[in-house]
């Protein structure tokens, strides 16, 4: 199918609108834009970051998620404390696959669920008791654990629990780092506001704990890897091209990492940000107070690796624009066979995305370079800044849609006819059983890493084979297939 | 009243940032800016203006002050 020109395409805004009653359509439509690359900013096309519609389905988390289960939660020899009832930290455990070496249970936790599952008597009386006993029985039965950190969930910030005190007591007793999170999932509109507050307890109960002490030796190529996840192993490919270009990574934040690398940061000579959406926060702190200057870089697909690792290196000396260099021809042969062998099998198919805060823009790099064409794309939770970086990646007269609904999302999809979706869980089967294939892109469905030259390696087998599955062929019922391949059929048979 | 973090970026330009509305901006002029004098009126890119109580030094960048919103360029 041929693309959408900007008429189509406003046309379809116009025409998926029209169910709506006056007053959500005239919502809505703020949050529905076709992309026009000659704005510089995104405020004059698109308005983010908004209370969804009561009624229509929405694809968004809560702040919960966003600190527990994407900023707190992978950091791995912290036990994190889903303080509330049992749901919360039971349904978002272990889900997001941040990888992580140790041994669980021992001196790792995250794969682990810790909750004070709160019964009647705790919201009428209060939970503190309850959550300083349990800190004490955490440091019985997992004396080496790091740290604590408390994840509110509603039920605390309603009760009005005093969670700040009972941390501190705990800190005194256990001499260990005990971080109160505020992040009860009614916060904000979506996880975004939980990135937000974890970056903010980040700053108020961890940062600062090193100030004064110089007993690390740092080098001038100290680094820290900030917004990456580790999810199916990204922080690794990652971490291994800057440390062969010559910077030496301090910490990994959070995926794979440690409250002791978190600590160390404020040390490093460059943050480097990968999820520029959950940890800018934090980023834009210690520019402040440390002076030490961040970047954004972008992992996916050789090009934009070439283009990240040269922007890195040009803030540092020869030695490692050399290395820039070295790693980029290195791999040079590996991806080159990447693209020779898939980019004919994916060359011109046309994808949609819409995922969280960062990939929606990330991996559109990744595709091109295997020849395939982002049509539309969307966050569930992204800013203006966002949507401001996103303008540019985005091709003219595509569409681009924030906090898409259920129903807006199929209607696009019916029209546009995609050649691949990439989106979440929640979408997946809905999109497949209407024969279109579909990639689960919030934690790789079940595979990875797509980061670094190693990941797009599997980024692109695995866009192949969903792609060009054979099942996609036998979706459609037999007496709907049109009249030529009931032909082939029997000729076959 | 919103504090804002005030950074110079590659091309020595102040950038404007406030978390709380994702505003990230260029500022284009700012009318107290010399060795002995900054702050006053600052225009943006977008527009909009904002005003500092004017310091007797330059502020040593990045940095988070109070600015007063004076138009908001719409």
């Amino acid at each position: 199918m041929a693309a959408l020109t900007r008429e189509e395409t406003e046309a379809l805004i116009q025409e998926v609108l029209e169910v709506y009653p006056e007053q959500a359509r005239k919502d809505r439509a703020k949050h529905l834009a076709v992309n026009d690359q000659s704005l510089e900013k995104s405020n004059k096309c698109i308005t983010s970051n908004r209370k969804s519609q009561p009624g229509v389905m929405t694809i968004r988390g809560c702040a919960y998620a966003g600190s527990k289960g994407v900023v707190w939660g992978p950091i791995k020899d912290m036990i994190h404390i889903s303080h509330g009832p049992v749901g919360c930290g039971q349904y978002s455990r272990a889900g997001r696959r941040n990888y992580y070496v140790g041994t669980t249970g021992i001196n790792t936790f995250g794969t682990m669920n810790f909750t004070s599952d709160f019964q009647e008597k705790d919201i009428v009386f209060g939970g503190d008791k309850k959550l300083a006993k349990i800190m004490t029985e955490i440091e019985e039965l997992f004396p080496l654990n790091k740290g604590i950190s408390i994840q509110s969930e509603c039920p605390i910030g309603l009760i009005g629990d005093d969670i700040e005190a009972v941390a501190k007591k705990a800190n005194k007793e256990i001499n260990k780092p005990v971080v109160p999170v505020r992040c009860e999932g009614f916060r904000g509109v979506s996880q975004s506001l939980g990135h937000h507050i974890a970056n903010d307890a980040i700053r108020d109960w961890v940062l600062e704990n090193r100030d004064g002490d110089e007993s690390f030796a740092t080098t001038p190529y100290d680094v820290a890897v900030i917004g990456d996840y580790n999810i199916g192993g990204d922080a690794w490919a990652s971490r291994t091209l800057l440390e062969e270009m010559g910077l030496r990574v301090v910490a990994q934040w959070s995926g794979d990492g440690t409250i002791a690398e978190m600590e160390k940061t404020p040390k490093v000579k460059l943050n480097l940000i990968h999820c520029y959406r959950s940890m800018n926060y934090i980023a834009r702190h210690m520019e402040e107070k440390y002076k030490i200057p961040w970047i954004e870089y972008n992992f996916f697909g050789p090009t934009k690796i070439a283009e990240s690792l040269r922007k890195i290196a040009a803030l540092f000396d020869e030695t490692i624009q050399a290395g820039a260099e070295k790693v980029i021809a290195k791999y040079q042969a590996e991806y080159d066979a990447v693209i020779a062998k898939y980019k004919p099998r994916l060359q011109g198919k046309r994808v949609m995305l819409y995922v969280g805060g960062l990939r929606p823009r990330h991996v559109i790099g990744a595709y091109e370079d295997l020849g395939m064409e982002v049509v539309g794309t969307g966050y569930e939770f992204g800013h203006n800044d966002d949507y401001d970086r996103t303008i540019k990646e985005m091709g003219n007269a595509t569409l681009i849609y924030d906090d898409v609904t259920g129903y807006e999302f199929e209607e696009f999809v019916k029209r546009v006819q995609p050649d691949l979706i990439g989106s979440g869980i929640k979408e997946k089967y809905i999109f497949q059983k209407m024969g279109i294939p579909f990639r689960q892109m919030h934690s790789w469905d079940y595979s990875g890493p797509y980061h670094g030259y190693d990941g797009f390696a599997i980024f692109a087998r695995d866009m192949d084979m969903t792609l060009n599955n054979p099942c996609w062929k036998q979706v459609k019922v037999p007496w709907k297939k049109d009249e030529s391949s009931n032909v082939a059929v029997a000729a076959s048979a | 009243m919103p504090s804002v973090m005030l950074k110079k970026n590659a091309e020595d330009k102040l950038v404007f940032y406030v978390p709380k509305k994702d505003l990230e901006e260029v500022a284009e002029s700012i009318e107290f800016d010399s060795p002995d004098k900054w702050g006053g009126e600052v225009l943006l890119s977008d527009g909009s203006k904002y005003y500092f109580e004017p310091l007797d030094k330059q502020p040593d960048f990045p940095i988070t002050l109070r600015a007063k919103r004076l138009d908001s360029g719409e």
